[in-house]
């Protein structure tokens, strides 16, 4: 429905105890949602720099590289942190359970962590490299690590996250690739960053697009994504992944001053080398806000489990309109 | 469920505990005779030593102590109601008071002013022991864990914190303590049901509204309890997680609720997670799968 055909016949309110939420609030702290960011970083730098490996790109993989590999460190960082000491998180490691995300994720974490630091420093050590069985795991288990995250918030009882178990994976993982395509751009030279910029553009529209889908699917729902606080997030969210990926596609391929530099035409030789650093710069900001882009976009996510779970009406219409459904 | 042969004995969970399992006991609160003297929530919290956490005054009734959490394992809820009494307005005050008087014995509708009557609901909440038990399924540290008794408890030395099993209770039972981050709830005394001691909470109780027993023996008493409350008349009696066909298995602890159980903060239909985990998982993996083709496409094409 339009904002602007409003229904005359007012939804009705459940029924409430006071107002007060019936599933409880996460409570997880500022930490969380920047190890969202940082775990789909680390995850997505993983399978770009295996990719880049493999198709014999050594500058682009080496970057790739380097920033799934600060990816995995701060991850673990942000989690002891979050936890409150370092025993807690090896507690995680005692059991492996398939029911909880929470576990899957901290030996994803484990895991992915050891093979993404070895790919890591065989490429920083040897700028030939082929790629072989490290690079492949990494990227297998970086995937994963940058979807489970997903998996965490709707394997749960909060509404809005609940239900939009199907959406929200693909919106980590398009979120994810576009931070770490706007990553590589910041430190890998032009002539070899055109995957990325590729990859920053396509990945924006992706996102956009799967959470247009997963806001309309939500419904009512989705309040809790586009008000108060996740609302801002998200929109913020929206404009730099936007506008980032505009700088991405104006940016195009001129790190360096192109090679009509040696034309005979002198003021046409300064007039392509404004625009080289022009464009230099333009995918530069790209890569900040497609960033910047993925960091709100997560913490709009997280917000929305607040909001959701701390209205007692959207758990009470959601089970009223599935047990209507299925009573049917 | 009338006719059902009970077996009483039947040990919870035998495949975990093999000869130490023990039959599945649990929780019977039977709201229609609960009189919110809250002796429950003082029972749990001296014998638990549950740390104090008043919230002050709420002007919620005579609630001030909000919602189960960490420092709550038993919480009593008050619900004032004013329902029409089913007169016209400005009907003659004998036929009102007529009405009213109908609905005290009908309903347990007190006479008020006007043409409304009162009523008081007052429910005491507690976990749910849940047969499939969201916190359980989500905890990743195997702190919480099932008891041979077929209960759900928290094993503090070894929680971590991580508080997933908070977002994954359909109920909003858990919660983490402030001072030492850890996730605290009722363990439906499992000291005391080693001892062969009846909970607390049960113990205190003065009108047997808590019913402490083995579970197949406590659901047949709630299946008679509700019939003679509908052969009084009172239709709005109904049993609330007593149905091991529901979203979470059937509770551990389940009610006899006199009204909609959102009136009382409970869910109407909770569901585990755990039930959507499928396609939980399927969606991620088709989103990492979808990451790596996308990632790769990304190098094909001309070279530039």
């Amino acid at each position: 429905m339009s904002p602007r055909e409003k229904s005359l016949v007012p939804r009705e309110q459940p029924t409430t105890y006071y107002g007060r939420p019936i599933v409880k609030p996460p409570v997880w702290k500022p930490e969380i949602p920047f190890y969202f960011f940082f775990g789909g970083l680390a995850g997505a730098s993983a399978v770009l720099a295996a990719t880049a490996t493999f198709a014999g790109r050594p500058a682009l993989a080496r970057r790739a590289w380097a920033g799934a590999f600060v990816g995995v460190t701060v991850s673990p960082l942000l989690l002891v942190k979050d936890l409150g000491k370092p025993s807690r998180f090896l507690y995680m490691l005692r059991v492996f359970k398939i029911t909880s995300p929470m576990s899957v994720g901290a030996w994803l974490l484990a895991a992915n962590g050891g093979a993404t630091s070895l790919a890591a420093g065989l490429n920083l050590l040897d700028e030939n490299r082929r790629g072989g069985a490290p690079e492949v795991l990494a990227a297998a288990l970086g995937a994963p690590l940058a979807t489970y995250t997903a998996a965490l918030v709707t394997h749960s009882a909060i509404p809005a996250w609940s239900e939009a178990r199907v959406e929200m994976p693909f919106v980590f993982a398009a979120s994810a690739t576009a931070s770490a395509a706007g990553a590589a751009i910041l430190t890998v030279p032009a002539d070899e960053a055109e995957p990325a910029r590729r990859l920053g553009i396509a990945a924006a529209i992706a996102e956009e697009g799967i959470t247009a889908l997963m806001h309309k699917r939500l419904g009512p729902l989705s309040e809790s994504y586009e008000q108060g606080t996740a609302g801002k997030f998200q929109k913020v969210a929206r404009a730099c992944t936007a506008a980032g990926a505009l700088a991405f596609a104006a940016g195009d391929d001129a790190f360096h001053p192109s090679p009509r530099r040696s034309s005979f035409l002198a003021h046409r030789a300064k007039k392509d080398e404004r625009r080289a650093r022009l464009r230099s710069a333009l995918s530069m900001a790209g890569g900040v806000l497609l960033l910047a882009g993925s960091v709100c976009k997560r913490w709009s996510v997280f917000k929305a489990g607040f909001q959701s779970a701390e209205d007692p009406t959207q758990a009470v219409r959601t089970q009223r309109e599935r047990m209507n459904g299925s009573g049917a | 469920m009338a006719g059902r042969v009970v077996d009483l004995n039947t040990p919870a969970w035998p495949d975990t505990y093999g000869e130490e399992a023990r039959p599945r006991v649990g929780f019977f609160t039977d709201t229609s005779v609960c009189i919110g003297c809250k002796a429950c929530e003082v029972a749990c919290k001296e014998w638990n030593k549950v740390p104090s956490d008043s919230e002050g005054f709420s002007g919620e009734s005579y609630d001030n102590s909000g919602e189960l959490g960490a420092n709550r394992w038993r919480h009593v809820a008050f619900i004032e109601q004013k329902l029409p009494v089913g007169v016209e307005d400005g009907a003659p005050d004998d036929l009102v008071a007529e009405a009213a008087r109908q609905n005290l014995v009908e309903q347990g509708l007190d006479p008020h002013a006007d043409e409304d009557g009162f009523r008081w609901l007052m429910s005491s909440d507690v976990c749910k022991h849940c047969t499939e038990a969201g916190c359980l399924d989500a905890c990743p540290t195997g702190s919480l864990f099932r008891t041979e008794f077929g209960t759900v408890v928290v094993q503090e030395d070894i929680c971590n914190g991580c508080g997933y099993c908070v977002v994954s209770c359909p109920f909003g039972v858990l919660d983490q303590r402030e001072d030492d981050g850890r996730v605290w709830k009722c363990t439906l005394c499992y000291d005391r049901l080693q001892g062969d001691m009846e909970p607390a909470c049960a113990q205190a109780c003065p009108t047997d509204s808590i019913q402490f027993g083995e579970l197949d023996e406590l659901r047949e008493r709630a299946a008679e309890r509700v019939e003679v409350l509908h052969g009084r008349g009172r239709s709005e009696a109904r049993l609330y997680g007593e149905d091991p066909e529901d979203g979470v298995g059937g509770f551990g602890a389940f009610f006899l609720l006199l009204d909609e159980p959102e009136t009382y903060r409970l869910p109407p239909d909770p569901v585990v997670p755990t039930r959507h985990a499928g396609t939980v998982w399927k969606a991620a993996g088709a989103a990492a799968a979808t990451m790596v083709a996308g990632i790769a496409a990304g190098f094909l094409g001309r070279r530039g």
